[in-house]
């Protein structure tokens, strides 16, 4: 049977990965029929309204699912469709309340218009009365307008007109209930609420299942997961960003705001470089936004010049014991760190378990950091989120079962020493070295410096 | 935390990935606290085949929990055992670390856990 998804037009990238997520998660069989990133209008097949509803209702860039009674580019054609499609459907929706409403993509009705539209709709003769608010049955007629920026030169009529029957709202009430405004702890790389959502989704979230962030911060990405009904861990090289001010200002603080603090396993502080996670395939899922280096430092445990810091090793032997002892850090490899987050993933991933972290990259091609690969992972789905100069990815993997990993690819990648070199954070991370130079190219860069060596002259 | 991550953890030294003894970590002066939750059995069902029982038995007698049967029950049998429900239940997901070490067998080492946070940073030395 054939639905329309009406989504919000925001995220684009993201939207058909999350349907297809929560297809998956829910078990149902989905079939795109047609879709477009500039459009908000989505038709599908569902086997049926339960499969379009469980899916849905859990979507946060969705924003509900209608059966589908018909598409046309005018209002008369669309008339023509429903009555040849539709008749058989009527007497279903003959006696119980209804309402009918109309959304507008890109344009606006008059209270006169609409009520003219509504009545144009009276042949389906439905004889239950009008309910405003929760009526039995709702139907919606869509219209998608052209894109026009005076509203003078706007076009008569919209270019396309959708009918259909409500079958389920989305999730989308969440972003308003996690949001970052009202939540008492948060710092400077928390994950706004839509895309926390999100990505939890597509990482396939769901009750009992069991999920762990290594960068936690403040914790939005296992909010978003045990709002899903998900057990979750999270740790973090620095304890302060868990601890914050205590009591409501805190990592715990957050998941007792929001009623959740029994899926919160616990968190910890560690280096995913010296994890204390026993390694065994347990877990379901592994959701993180890595340190970029801008915001915050990008280090792991460990002296950046062992001869030259003997002091330092000497004072550490001599003082760990102590509960205020800081242990020394190194620069990390930004590269080298991703490296790492797929091979933890690997190794503690159950079967078509999922690993999704976001990755950011410079939009020039030339300045752009690859996918990283592993051959026990395969990419299931990217999504970009772009800003001006600079994107961030969200990279989703999938833990293949050992019968289905390449075991060549695998020796090989093994056997490729760690080749990072460099001890400066910007020589071990390309993405900071560019975001600190604007993103310019080597050559606009040269031509900098000429112009300054000049001006000195 | 949860005694449920004490089954998911082990000491972060690397040499000591490799012993035997270095899992689990042993409770030391630990201070516990019992919340009050909810029982959800298909949650523990599906908890189970992920839970190392030896190290749990471990864990469970240090904490001074009753002695767990010698291996572990079958989800059928999890399910129609209501007593051993209600005691996993309590040990896995109600009861929290707030205060204490964890104590490596291996190498000795103690991590710490405040207000329910361990700490797993290592000094220099040991990395």
């Amino acid at each position: 049977m054939q639905y329309l998804i009406r989504f919000t037009q925001l995220h684009e990238t993201f939207r058909l990965a999350e349907i297809k997520a929560l297809a998956v998660l829910a078990g149902v069989d989905l079939k795109i029929i047609s879709y477009s990133d500039e459009s908000p209008f989505c038709l599908v097949e569902f086997p049926s309204d339960e499969a379009a509803r469980a899916v849905i209702e859990r979507s946060i860039l969705a924003q509900s699912v209608y059966e589908h009674w018909g598409t046309a580019e005018t209002l008369d054609d669309l008339h023509a469709t429903i009555k040849r499609d539709t008749a058989h459907l009527w007497p279903l929706y003959a006696e119980p309340s209804f309402k009918i409403s109309i959304d507008s993509y890109r344009g606006s009705r008059s209270q006169k218009q609409k009520v003219a539209l509504i009545n144009s709709f009276s042949y389906l003769a439905f004889k239950g009365p009008i309910l405003l608010s929760s009526p039995d049955n709702e139907f919606t007629l869509f219209e998608k307008w052209a894109l026009e920026p005076i509203p003078e030169k706007k076009l008569p009529s919209p270019l396309q007109v959708y009918f259909g029957r409500l079958i389920s709202h989305s999730a989308r009430d969440l972003i308003n209930t996690f949001d970052l405004k009202k939540r008492d702890y948060i710092s400077t790389t928390s994950m706004d609420s839509e895309l926390a959502l999100v990505t939890a989704n597509i990482a396939l979230a769901g009750p009992g299942k069991l999920f762990y962030d290594p960068f936690v911060g403040t914790g939005s990405f296992p909010v978003a997961c045990a709002q899903f009904g998900s057990l979750v861990w999270g740790s973090d090289i620095d304890g302060r960003s868990m601890r914050g001010a205590g009591g409501k200002k805190s990592l715990f603080g957050n998941f007792q705001q929001y009623g959740l603090e029994k899926f919160l396993g616990g968190v910890f502080v560690s280096d995913l470089t010296n994890t204390p996670v026993r390694k065994a395939r347990i877990l379901d899922g592994i959701l993180c936004d890595p340190p970029y280096g801008v915001r915050e430092g990008l280090k792991v445990l460990g002296c950046r010049d062992p001869e030259k810091d003997v002091r330092s090793v000497e004072r550490g032997k001599l003082m760990y014991r102590d509960p205020a002892f800081i242990p020394p850090k190194k620069p990390y490899s930004f590269i080298a760190m991703l490296d790492d987050i797929l091979n933890f993933a690997t190794d503690m991933l159950v079967d078509n378990g999922r690993l999704s972290f976001w990755m950011p990259t410079a939009n020039d091609e030339d300045q752009e950091i690859a996918i990283p690969t592993h051959p026990c992972l395969e990419v299931v789905v990217i999504c970009t989120q772009v800003f001006n100069k600079w994107s961030r990815r969200l990279i989703t993997y999938r833990r293949l079962p050992d019968s289905d990993v390449d075991v060549a690819a695998l020796a090989l990648r093994k056997k490729q020493e760690d080749q990072a070199s460099g001890r400066s954070a910007d020589d071990l991370n390309p993405f900071r070295r560019h975001y600190f130079r604007g993103f310019k190219s080597e050559q606009e860069l040269d031509a900098v410096t000429r112009e300054t060596t000049q001006l000195q002259t | 935390m949860k005694v449920l991550s004490l089954n998911f953890l082990t000491c972060a030294v690397k040499t000591c990935k490799t012993q035997s003894t270095s899992y689990p970590l042993h409770p030391k002066d630990a201070e516990l606290v019992q919340d009050d939750i909810e029982l959800n059995q298909d949650f523990l069902i599906n908890l189970l085949p992920r839970i190392d029982w030896t190290a749990l038995s471990t864990t469970a007698t240090e904490l001074g929990f009753p002695a767990l049967p010698p291996t572990p029950p079958t989800s059928e049998e999890l399910r129609a055992d209501a007593k051993t429900l209600r005691d996993l239940h309590s040990l896995l997901l109600e009861t929290q670390m707030v205060e204490g070490k964890l104590v490596c067998a291996s190498c000795g080492h103690e991590y710490a856990v405040r207000e329910g946070i361990a700490n797993f940073l290592l000094p220099s030395h040991l990395v």
